[in-house]
């Protein structure tokens, strides 16, 4: 028998070859990048999992694990002639113990499902990437996926408390445990973020935390990005800590718009913070607010009074990433973060290299934690339109390097980034980076060619 | 052996090629992980010190491992931040490197989460004598393999770690402790358990062992006396500790273990505690909800400890600290990958 009749023996019914099969695997949501797998892998449990990669091993196949394709940065691009394994079949939630304010999950179980079920306890998973209707556990501790809160409640690796993982040559190991403290190297924190590398996660314990009793959300409306940028700085210098803070630019605003109708001001920025916490800490906060907001220059304040009025101010942000998306047919969205207080100086830039390159760039950020996201806005068929857009997000990189912070603050290297990473990283620490991933993948088959730039093997 | 002390990043370096076998110690308050055995060259980071980069708005500092924690806490109070995680042993000179490699965190923990919670980037020097960053100096961040928190609790075993960045928070303006007794450990458990999941924003809430907990609130004025009416409404009126800062002070620097021969850190969870407390342990108390317990012990408590299978950190007091070493491929390859020759002990 030859790989494909093993694995299909492994699997029965659930190994996909067909050309129309394949087609949707072929990407994930960073389409500009296409590759066509051998062949793609539904396992069902987990030890099919490990079968399936114990295979791959012994016959030095090729294998990317996929959840729902949700990966900005081509993270779950299929390695030509290698195999998918798409987990999304094993979406349990196999315990949820209020008690112990744990969650153990299935790597397919859809990020905003587990929030979904922990309601009823009065609790929820902090870690709400844009994409968490839709997108997977396994997905998010792969990329140690982010989301709106992150400057108050940490990322996707901060809410793993314990992982099983098959590693790429076919062992079962676990690292960490069900308590929020352990003891010897954090090894599931070192998992988390490392982009499918160094195995697949099989299973994932999640921390739980109560959900907090009361918001205040409020929308305030700037002249100007620096204004709203200003108005961040504001905030943090009176010594709040919102929960999260996000900021639009005016081509945002009018995206938004047209999809939702939010009801936004046109203005130049708008800029939505929310308090959260016990209502009475809350209240002393709100009122330290807006006295902060009322002497930043904002052109109009809007408070959310109940729940329904929270939403609508949520609705617009959270709809911008597709409604830029009508204002041209391609976009491309980048990831960069800055230290806060270097936030007006890269939007000053973006847009001067906006105007340099002819291209139009949306912004919606993480403000309050530096994590931009310029969405540069392109036409794919005019020729050598996706170059320059390409060119022009690599600029935003570079400038996000050189002032201080990180080529991505949520959607990972993948293969999109790869290409930076010596602008953020030295010879040494690529290296460090290759030999961890050669002393676990010695036949560097798992996530091939993600991440880790090809000068670094070249150079070793 | 000879102590060396390397004052930079290159001197660590040199020392790392130069000596087959290193153990590195900061401040020296954890012992049994930063004694020197036979045939190890004591690699003393305490001239490694200082504040690198330290700016308030953006929550976040960057100091040399060998930097006591004390000195970053004086210098984040004068603009009103904390490291909200609470490192151990401070007051006793703890260092940042230290309480990194231990892995280790006080009960203020509760409300914000702990050590890996607040660790953003290091610098380390690992076995082959290469200098690696991991993580990096904003508070989002996905680039790269996460060294960082590789560090937190490796006992050195990676690397020496040179130079830290750390998320910080505002200090809350104003705290309350409120000290309830219970009957006994059943009724104790189920208060834990049932503030355990109320959205109060408990800095810290401790079980002590018989029957007690203790509670600490903190924010606004008004808002932590509200919210202490709350608490006093739903277990009873307690005892309020007038001046709660020495309290507080005095518990995240272990002082409730002084006089016990071995010093233990055990993770824990609510479940557990009732098996934990059939255990000969000395003087003892469960942080942050009952999700860890540091003790006291003998050499009786700790076998009953490995007899139960728990694992465990000793700080304090005995030869071998980790149990259980970590096994498996996933560790030995990372091990293999940074300190191939094995010049740095696990524990």
């Amino acid at each position: 028998m030859g790989f494909l009749e093993e694995l299909k023996a492994l699997l029965p019914g659930r190994v996909l070859t067909g050309e129309a099969e394949l087609a949707p695997y072929e990407s994930d949501a960073l389409t500009a990048y296409r590759k066509r797998p051998l062949a793609v892998a539904l396992p069902e449990r987990k030890e099919e999992v490990l079968g399936v990669v114990r295979l791959c091993h012994r016959y030095g196949v090729p294998f990317v694990a996929r959840g729902s394709g949700t990966s900005l940065s081509g993270g779950s691009l299929p390695v030509e002639g290698g195999v998918v394994i798409a987990l999304n079949r094993m979406n349990r939630i196999l315990r949820l113990d209020p008690k112990a304010r744990i969650a153990v999950v299935e790597p397919g179980v859809v990020n905003l499902k587990v929030s979904q079920e922990a309601a009823p306890f009065g609790l929820y998973y902090a870690p709400d990437p844009s994409s968490q209707p839709i997108s997977t556990l396994g997905g998010n501790v792969a990329f140690n996926s982010g989301g709106a809160h992150c400057l108050k409640y940490g990322m996707t690796a901060n809410h793993v408390l314990g992982l099983e993982v098959v590693t790429p040559t076919g062992e079962v190991v676990r690292l960490g445990g069900e308590s929020l403290e352990g003891v010897g190297p954090d090894l599931h924190g070192f998992f988390v973020g490392t982009e499918g590398l160094l195995g697949v996660a099989v299973e994932i314990t999640l921390r739980l935390l109560p959900r907090p009793e009361a918001y205040h959300t409020v929308l305030a409306a700037y002249p100007s990005l620096e204004a709203a940028g200003e108005a961040v700085s504001r905030v943090i210098r009176a010594g709040l800590l919102p929960g999260a803070m996000e900021i639009m630019d005016r081509l945002s605003i009018e995206a938004a718009e047209k999809a939702v109708r939010a009801g936004y001001p046109p203005v130049e920025g708008l800029l939505i913070v929310e308090l959260e916490g016990p209502k009475e800490e809350v209240a002393e906060e709100a009122q330290v607010l807006e006295g902060v907001l009322r002497e930043s220059g904002a052109l109009e304040l809007r408070v959310a009074r109940d729940e329904a009025e929270r939403q609508a101010i949520w609705k617009g942000r959270k709809a911008a990433f597709s409604a830029v998306g009508r204002l041209s047919p391609d976009y491309l969205v980048q990831d960069g973060v800055v230290p806060r207080s270097r936030l007006g100086e890269a939007l000053r830039e973006i847009q001067r290299l906006s105007r340099e390159y002819g291209l139009r760039v949306a912004n919606v950020f993480h403000a309050g934690d530096g994590n931009l996201h310029p969405l540069v806005l392109y036409d794919g068929k005019k020729p050598g339109e996706l170059e320059r857009a390409e060119a022009l997000a690599g600029e935003i990189l570079r400038l996000c390097v050189r002032l201080g912070g990180s080529l991505t603050g949520e959607h990972g290297i993948g293969v999109e980034k790869k290409g930076y990473m010596p602008e953020m990283f030295s010879p040494e620490d690529l290296l460090a980076m290759e030999e961890v991933k050669r002393a676990l993948d010695p036949k560097g088959l798992a996530n091939r060619g993600k991440v880790l730039p090809e000068v670094v093997r070249a150079g070793a | 052996m000879p102590a060396l002390r390397p004052e930079n990043l290159e001197e660590v370096r040199e020392a790392v090629r130069a000596y087959p076998r290193l153990r590195a110690r900061g401040g020296g308050t954890k012992p049994a992980l930063s004694t020197p055995r036979e045939g190890e060259a004591l690699l003393d980071l305490s001239r490694l010190r200082g504040l690198l980069a330290y700016e308030p708005e953006e929550f976040v500092f960057t100091a040399f491992a060998g930097t006591p924690v004390a000195e970053v806490e004086e210098a984040l109070r004068a603009h009103g931040q904390y490291l909200p995680f609470h490192p151990p042993l401070a007051g006793k000179g703890a260092t940042l490197g230290g309480t990194v490699a231990a892995g280790l965190s006080g009960p203020l923990r509760h409300r914000f989460g702990g050590l890996r919670d607040f660790l953003l980037g290091v610098r380390f020097v690992d076995g082959e004598g290469r200098v690696v960053r991991g993580g990096g100096k904003v508070v989002k961040n996905a680039a790269g393999f996460p060294f960082h928190r590789l560090m937190v609790g490796s006992l050195g075993a990676f690397g020496v770690m040179v130079e830290l960045s750390f998320k910080v928070f505002p200090r809350p303006r104003t705290t309350r402790t409120l000290r309830v007794r219970r009957e006994n450990l059943e009724e104790a458990l189920a208060d834990l358990e049932r503030l355990r999941l109320l959205p109060l924003d408990l800095l810290a809430l401790d079980l002590v062992p018989p029957a007690t907990l203790e509670l600490r609130l903190g924010g606004f004025e008004r808002s932590v006396e509200a919210r202490l009416k709350r608490l006093q409404d739903l277990l009873g009126e307690g005892e309020v500790l007038a001046e709660d800062e020495a309290h507080w002070e005095a518990v995240r620097d272990l002082g409730f273990l002084e006089g016990s021969p071995i010093w233990v850190k055990v993770p824990a969870k609510p479940h557990l505690i009732p098996e934990l407390e059939g255990l000969p342990l000395g003087p003892r108390r469960y942080l942050d909800g009952g999700e860890v317990l540091y003790a006291g012990a003998t050499e009786e408590g700790l076998k009953a400890l490995k007899e139960a299978g728990l694992p465990h950190l000793v700080l304090r007091g005995a030869e071998t600290p980790l149990f259980p070493e970590p096994q498996g491929a996933f560790f030995a390859g990372v091990k293999k990958a940074l300190d191939p020759k094995g010049r740095f002990p696990l524990g």
